[in-house]
């Protein structure tokens, strides 16, 4: 993993927005051939971070690398592809005209054909994008993005207003050019979307990165477990137990959460004989995520006071 | 200090490749106009029956100089819109709608964006001066020779120069829909001061001595010179005109720079 080229990197990287610090002594490193999901909630410096990283901005202090150059100039910027978030495109021209406009800035693009075929937008070709659906506009976008043939990708919520079935295609496509060995940043609200692709979560809260490591890692990081089952014991009972965080009633299951899942599951099971359709898993990305970013808050509170 | 392998720069973009994309740029950016009616047509026609109507068919006089004169004033009025909308709305809208950011994060060459732009508004451009000269010709039976008909076409053209430039400093103050509104407010009013709609001559004396602050005045000089009209020597015009363009060019990549 170590020996992989970095093809992009922050180096203790600042920003303010006037008083307001977006990115606070950010250090980042995207590798070839790995995805890289970054999460955080919004304002917590993800699209900043990926804009310094695109040139589009510079930073305060530190500095951003693309391919070991600075990002604005054009030469690095030749070996990316970008989806951002949110880009109107000409609305009069037809996605073939989009594709082939796009093509025209690389130094060896895809045939209209391959790109076509790897978007999933072989069908549109001849349509005028403003007549397209959010979802089609959406895989235009993300055909635009590979056009190039880049090594290093950069998605800003690719999947939004994306129906299941696309979105299934857009991770094979996505993993199908990991696997070719380039290297893509993600972001993503979709956390089962980061635990779908991702090699490596970055975590950022308040313009630092507060968790850094494998999807696995990071759900190591967060001790608690989630427990389930069908019981008469009430809620209010099971909440007042020591050991027991969070507790409530979903579909008429009880579940809770806590660090000590094996003596709460021994409790239970002693208090109600007849328990059933018991489950003890792991946090998902989202518990995790929401945990993390909670700490940070709370760092942020004790050092403000 | 650094241990770390760091990957290599792409592969350098061949010239005829590059050639390549600055072509498509300028192709995608007539083809959208060409497509867009709410752009096309008012740039077209609002020049094109204001001469049909002030120069051609409420004139009751056989002054035969007043379709030619105002053949001028209209050409100069019709080139300025390309410029200041072809460049100053686009800029605005797309400033505001992401796609400036997408294609700056793209590797397109920046010169390209502005260069495809200015080729759609020359060609707006000349068009506007063909349709009122073949108006002049056809239903004003102005006695326009080919030279002096090509002399005024390559005027105007170069004319929309300045409004280019300008429309692209209007562009990185102005944001999303509020500018056409305000391209409007500086445009028509403008035109109007410059002796465009009503000949120089019937506006108050105060108007006349403000005239040569406007680059359309200036413009208009250089047009009628072309079609005959005595205006003395052309070429301080044409340094206020290539002036006013450097400045106005000059302060919006500044400021393009600096706020993106």
């Amino acid at each position: 993993m170590t020996s992989n080229a970095v093809l992009a990197r922050l180096v203790g990287v600042r920003k303010a927005y006037g008083a307001v610090r977006a990115l606070d002594g950010i250090d980042l490193e995207v590798r070839a051939g790995e995805l890289l999901a970054l999460l955080g909630p919004n304002g917590a410096g993800k699209s900043t971070a990926i804009t310094m990283l695109l040139g589009l901005l510079r930073p305060d202090a530190g500095r951003a690398e693309l391919f070991g150059q600075d990002p604005q100039r054009l030469a690095a910027r030749r070996g990316i592809g970008v989806m951002l978030q949110q880009a109107e495109l000409p609305p009069t021209l037809k996605v073939g005209e989009l594709v082939r406009l796009a093509s025209s800035y690389y130094p060896a693009p895809r045939t209209l054909e391959e790109t076509a075929a790897l978007a999933g937008v072989a069908d549109l070709l001849a349509r005028p994008y403003g007549k397209l659906s959010g979802g089609q506009q959406r895989r235009v976008q993300f055909a635009l993005a590979i056009c190039g043939r880049p090594r290093l990708l950069f998605l800003d919520e690719p999947s939004t207003g994306l129906d299941i079935g696309a979105r299934q295609a857009l991770w094979a496509a996505i993993r199908a050019l990991v696997a070719q060995g380039n290297a893509v940043v993600l972001t993503t609200h979709y956390l089962e979307e980061a635990e779908a692709l991702a090699d490596r979560v970055c975590v950022l809260a308040r313009g630092a990165v507060v968790s850094e490591g494998s999807v696995d890692a990071l759900r190591a990081r967060i001790a608690r477990k989630r427990v389930q089952c069908a019981t008469r014991l009430p809620l209010a009972e099971v909440a007042a137990w020591p050991d027991v965080a969070e507790a409530g009633v979903t579909h008429g299951r009880l579940w809770l959460a806590t660090a000590q899942p094996e003596a709460v599951v021994r409790r239970l099971l002693e208090r109600d004989p007849a328990l059933a359709a018991l489950e003890v898993r792991a946090a998902g990305l989202a518990e995790a995520f929401t945990e993390l970013t909670r700490d940070a808050a709370a760092a942020d509170q004790r050092e403000a006071a | 200090m650094d241990t770390t392998v760091l990957g290599t720069v792409p592969p350098c973009m061949p010239r005829p490749r590059l050639a390549r994309a600055y072509l498509a740029e300028a192709r995608s950016e007539c083809l959208r106009y060409l497509r867009n009616p709410g752009f096309l047509l008012p740039t077209l026609l609002f020049p094109a029956v204001f001469y049909l109507m002030f120069a051609l068919v409420l004139p009751h006089g056989n002054d035969p100089d007043v379709p030619r004169y105002l053949l001028a004033s209209y050409a100069t009025f019709g080139v300025m819109a390309p410029g200041l909308f072809g460049f100053g709305m686009s800029l605005a809208v797309e400033r505001d709608n992401g796609l400036l950011t997408l294609k700056r994060a793209l590797p397109m060459p920046p010169a390209a964006y502005l260069l495809g732009k200015m080729a759609m508004a020359l060609g707006v451009a000349a068009v506007v001066v063909g349709l009122l000269e073949a108006l002049a010709v056809g239903v004003g039976h102005v006695a326009l020779g080919p030279e002096q008909a090509l002399r005024l076409a390559v005027v105007a053209v170069c004319g929309s120069l300045p409004f280019c430039a300008l429309g692209l400093l209007a562009g990185t103050f102005l944001k999303g829909e509020a500018a056409p509104a305000a391209i409007n407010a500086v445009y028509l009013p403008m035109a109007f001061l410059s002796g465009l709609w009503v000949p120089m001559a019937m506006l108050p004396r105060v108007l006349r001595d403000l005239a040569p602050v406007w680059p359309s005045w200036h413009l208009n000089q250089l047009a009628l010179a072309a079609l005959g009209f005595d205006g003395g020597a052309g070429w301080p015009h044409v340094l206020v005109l290539a002036g006013v363009t450097l400045a106005a060019a000059w302060l919006a990549a500044r400021r393009l720079r600096r706020h993106g």
